[in-house]
């Protein structure tokens, strides 16, 4: 579905190279302090964009104005030819009801730094909870996809489990499979390993790792700049709510141009 | 790691040695020999002597209290036997049941939708919970009981205007006395059920919220599906408080003579002279209802708290590492 109907429509031959999520100049303040000033951001179908950068740099406020669930007060994000969360209507950006809103999000998978697994909810009833009641598939064909995505986790047999039973990774690796059920265009990961055990990162970096080699577009929100490098195909690193470099991942090696992204991977390397 | 205990130990060659230190000349075999003997040692049990004392002196104590009550001739249990099934008093129970029902209920419903209305983005609905949980909070039980019950002096006729006629009634014909007691009661108790539903649901982590808008649920379904049922298990102990005074609370419909469980028993000894006895059947009916309600509310928290396996296995792994 477009949300955009007026005069800005869209052309019609869209390059199949064109990048599946535009950001175009978002800007975001909290209370008078500006988070964001005009980031803008292309990711191409199966690309993996990992963004980096000190806390409070912005980045985890960047990627939650990508599924909306923070309102940027300028700049748009296009997913695949629709315009997310607003629609232009007489030469005005017009916010979505939250209704279609909603439904624009389900385009767009996320994962947490704290999982935010439904704590009332078995973790087969946290996978089909969306497919079943949002996108209205069969309970029979969602717990069919619900258990082949927890087998591809590692976690099959946790179906019946309540999250508050399973350990950090495992509770990750249920919060994954639970994006991907809605079958989403692009997965936003937000910081993903960082509340975990340090024993557990690596069961859940393995499964984002999977992801990525079977051509799941990702952004990436993380302080593992090793697996960055190794997994990524591009990074983007930010300060003060600024991209100041983006690159191949490779260049985190050693061949960062900029001194802020030098002296940040002098420091987490 | 040092090991102070066993440098003391193994050091400390002219003094005294305590009972439980071999002698040094043993060297790190018999220190090692010392140490396995003393972990072979079984614990003993703690005598818990005081709790045990304390015990048997309260029981003595209750006993006698309860001993005093049923021998007591004051009570005249055979008149409380009497009465305890009579018709009047089924009646009075039955009405104090259906009230405090059709009153919880009505409250419940609109505490939801006022707690909402205070949490929500539009100012609007905002003040409009304030003001209610405001009015409902500071105008006594009583008063608003009364006033319900004599609205019909206040307003007479109660219509519904409709371009082309609509209709009307005669206030007086709607607003019995019982049903005035269940608004009054029903209002008020939404007032104080609502402050309990918006803490509940506050309580919630806001992460549940998020999850759900990220994978594209509708606000109404994140809350019916994701964020109420969570925020129940949070409200049940604070609401079971609730429905319980209020179970007591709907007493006061004697003054607008609705005949429930304590007005039954006033009328009655108030031609009898029996009170001691009928207050007894009252209170003790007053008793089990609430013994029954205690015991639902029991099931009704374990059976919400199932997801919280957490929780137990912690307590359980705390519980093993302090044995």
């Amino acid at each position: 579905m477009t949300a955009v109907d007026g005069p800005a429509t869209l052309p019609t031959d869209r390059r199949a190279d064109e990048p599946l999520i535009s950001a175009r100049g978002i800007s975001k303040s909290f209370g008078g302090h500006q988070v964001l000033h005009d980031v803008s951001l292309d990711v191409r179908r199966g690309e993996a964009v990992c963004l980096l950068g000190r806390s409070g740099s912005g980045k985890s406020t960047f990627l939650r104005c990508l599924n909306l669930l923070e309102r940027a007060e300028r700049g748009i994000v296009m997913l695949d030819g629709d315009l997310l969360g607003h629609h232009v209507r007489r030469g005005r950006v017009h916010r979505l009801p939250a209704r279609r809103e909603a439904v624009q999000r389900q385009q767009l998978g996320m994962v947490f730094q704290q999982f935010n697994l439904f704590a009332h909810k078995t973790v087969l009833e946290n996978v089909i909870e969306a497919p079943v009641k949002v996108a209205g598939r069969s309970r029979r064909e969602a717990r069919a996809d619900a258990v082949g995505l927890l087998e591809r986790v590692g976690l099959a047999e946790k179906v019946g489990a309540y999250p508050g039973q399973l350990s950090g990774g495992q509770q990750q690796r249920v919060a994954i499979a639970r994006a991907l059920a809605m079958k989403p265009k692009v997965l936003l990961f937000d910081e993903p390993t960082s509340a975990l055990d340090p024993e557990m990162v690596n069961e859940v970096l393995q499964v984002i790792r999977d992801l990525v080699v079977g051509g799941m577009t990702t952004i990436i929100v993380t302080h593992e700049v090793g697996f960055a490098r190794e997994v990524c195909d591009r990074f983007v690193f930010l300060q003060d709510g600024r991209i100041v470099e983006e690159g191949p991942a490779s260049r985190l090696n050693e061949g960062a141009e900029h001194a802020a992204t030098r002296d940040f991977l002098s420091k987490v390397l | 790691m040092a090991d102070p205990g066993r440098d003391a130990a193994t050091s400390d060659t002219s003094g005294p040695t305590t009972s439980a230190a071999p002698a040094a000349s043993g060297g790190a075999d018999a220190w090692d020999r010392h140490l396995a003997e003393l972990a072979a040692i079984p614990h003993a049990r703690r005598l818990h002597l005081l709790r045990a004392l304390l015990a048997v002196v309260l029981l003595a104590a209750g006993t006698r209290l309860v001993w005093s009550v049923v021998e007591n001739p004051a009570f005249e249990w055979s008149t409380v036997r009497s009465y305890f099934f009579s018709d009047p008093v089924l009646t009075g129970l039955e009405n104090t049941i259906t009230l405090t029902a059709l009153s919880m209920g009505l409250a419940l419903v609109v505490s939801v939708l006022i707690a909402n209305m205070r949490l929500s983005d539009n100012p609007v609905l905002r003040a409009t919970a304030g003001v209610y949980v405001w009015f409902f909070r500071s105008v006594p039980l009583l008063v608003l009981l009364i006033l319900w019950f004599n609205i019909s002096l206040i307003y007479p006729t109660f219509s519904i205007p409709l371009p082309g006629g609509g209709w009307s009634w005669e206030t007086k014909d709607l607003m019995t006395a019982y049903w005035s007691a269940v608004l009054a009661f029903g209002l008020q108790q939404a007032a104080y059920t609502s402050e309990i539903i918006r803490a509940s649901l506050l309580a919630v982590p806001s992460g549940q919220r998020e999850a759900a808008l990220a994978l594209g649920m509708p606000p109404g379904q994140i809350f019916r599906r994701i964020v109420f049922p969570q925020a129940m298990k949070i409200a049940v102990p604070p609401v079971s408080n609730d429905l319980i005074n209020l179970l007591k609370a709907t007493a006061l419909v004697a003054f607008i003579s609705v005949p429930d469980l304590l007005y039954s028993v006033q009328q009655i000894y108030n031609r009898t002279f029996e009170v001691v006895p009928l207050l007894m059947v009252a209170t003790l009916w007053y008793m089990i209802l609430v013994s029954i309600l205690s015991l639902g509310q029991f099931y009704l928290e374990r059976w919400l708290g199932r997801s919280a396996g957490a929780r137990v296995s912690l307590r359980a792994r705390a519980a093993r590492s302090t044995t």
